[in-house]
């Protein structure tokens, strides 16, 4: 076997089609997982119950007046949120370790990081989609007004920080036999900042704080999502293959 | 088609492969045999492109792994224990999303043209968790040869599967090889590997130790050849 010829490396012809390829790709596994979870309906379910057991508890548990509700809103919102989705991120890639799919995506001759935004995307359309239901059912049962431009603002960059360093960790977590376990490990210390940036811009514009005093907190959420979209980018090759 | 030279890979201190040397030429079917934790898997998942190697060199079609890991995998297709599909989906829909993924043209078409070819089109629209693990085998060869790969890889396809299962799957697997792709196949199964593969080699303790072409031998001493292999033999 040692007297085979020396093959020359040649380039790739399809490689200038990257840009196409990438976008094509991301769409293919947002439809992907869209389609399995209308017809499973595994993921919302769980983090729509979670969520709402939350806030009733929550609700039962805190005896409020007006002016208290509105310090501590910002902090059972962003407590719900977190613990649902990463129930969601962990069923997720639950998805695609079963039947070995996680390889299958691998194997497509696509960059992987359309993968990993095809997959974040994905998830922030679960979190936004949780968030959507909750909300109202937050107001009517806090009777608190949530539906502030400001806010709504901050609950999305907030959920784009968490969902992007989440999908990150848990595609790392679920090659492990501890991954439900370990993705909160790896990713609660990783999201203290997003979720004190998006605890407080949201605690501003609940209690009239002036816009001067919460633009920190929504600059630090801004920096934040692009650092870490731009670090799981560059990482995510490395983190799914052996 | 597949150039391997001096391979090795370890996972932390332990060494599965040991400098393994190995050359496939275009359209043969190469059954790669060997005692479990001989490193076939892992072998078979560098070649794919999932596992990159710690040492050596490692091509196909010309292409280098893991450097020109994109142009590899457009030429390959890979089918393991594992089905690699999505439950929740069809049949149809799970060639749908691969296909996508592989950026393959006239998709409606060739779905159809797969499925017919892995006897699963009166079953297209049925969701996938709800095959058998036969039906499910088969259709994981769809997905493997959708975008028409000159190169197969299989990783113990036959396991799980009972009898009548593995003979179906036999027959799409010698029906696949026909159409002059190269296949590297692992197996345990000396007989399936004798039905359906041209050339045999033994990997053992992370190096292939032995290799026959099928014309040089007779398969009824495939399970001598194979054992006097993996106990320190030579070729």
């Amino acid at each position: 076997m040692s007297d085979t010829p020396q093959v020359m490396a040649h380039k790739d012809p399809l490689e200038g089609r990257a840009a196409f390829s990438f976008l094509r790709a991301m769409g293919a596994v947002v439809w992907k997982d869209l389609a399995a979870e209308l017809r499973s309906r595994e993921l919302l379910s769980s983090m729509l119950v979670f969520a709402l057991l939350v806030i009733l508890i929550f609700n039962f548990a805190l005896e409020l007046d007006a002016r208290e509700r509105a310090n501590v809103t910002s902090g059972v919102l962003w407590v719900t949120f977190t613990f649902a989705g990463t129930l969601g991120l962990n069923r997720s890639m639950a998805i695609e370790k079963d039947r070995g799919c996680l390889d299958g995506l691998l194997l497509a001759p696509v960059d992987r990081s359309a993968i990993y935004f095809g997959k974040t995307l994905g998830n922030l359309i679960f979190m936004l989609l949780v968030e959507i239901i909750v909300l109202p059912i937050y107001s009517v049962l806090y009777n608190t007004n949530l539906f502030l431009p400001g806010l709504l603002l901050v609950i999305l960059l907030g959920s784009v920080g968490y969902v992007a360093v989440g999908t990150l960790l848990a595609s790392m977590a679920v090659q492990t036999r501890t991954r439900d376990i370990l993705l909160p490990i790896l990713l609660f210390p990783v999201v203290i900042p997003v979720v004190i940036a998006s605890v407080k811009g949201s605690g501003g514009y609940l209690q009239g704080i002036p816009f001067d005093e919460i633009m920190p907190w929504i600059n630090l959420l801004i920096v934040y999502d692009v650092i870490f979209t731009a670090v799981a980018f560059m990482v995510f090759d490395y983190v799914v293959e052996e | 088609m597949i150039e391997v030279r001096r391979l090795v890979k370890r996972f932390g201190l332990k060494a599965v492969l040991r400098g393994l040397e190995f050359h496939v030429e275009p359209g043969e079917f190469v059954a790669l045999l060997g005692p479990n934790g001989a490193g076939k898997t892992t072998f078979l998942r560098i070649l794919a492109s999932l596992s990159r190697p710690t040492l050596g060199e490692v091509r196909i079609a010309g292409y280098r792994l893991p450097a020109q890991a994109g142009a590899v995998r457009r030429r390959l297709g890979v089918v393991s224990h594992l089905p690699l599909l999505y439950g929740d989906l069809t049949a149809e829909e799970n060639l749908q999303f691969y296909g996508r993924m592989y950026g393959i043209n006239d998709l409606a078409m060739r779905i159809e043209e797969v499925l017919n070819l892995v006897g699963l089109w009166p079953r297209r629209r049925d969701l996938v968790r709800t095959f058998s693990r036969g039906m499910q085998q088969r259709l994981a060869i769809g997905r493997a040869v959708l975008h028409d790969p000159d190169v197969m890889l299989f990783d113990e396809p036959h396991t799980g599967l009972d009898q009548d299962a593995s003979s179906m799957l036999d027959n799409v697997l010698g029906e696949v090889a026909a159409r002059g792709r190269t296949v590297v196949m692992t197996s345990h199964d000396l007989s399936r590997a004798a039905d359906l593969a041209s050339r045999f080699d033994v990997l053992s303790r992370g190096v292939i130790t032995a290799s026959v072409k099928r014309e040089e031998i007779d398969t009824r001493d495939l399970l001598a050849f194979y054992r006097q292999a993996v106990n320190g033999g030579t070729a």
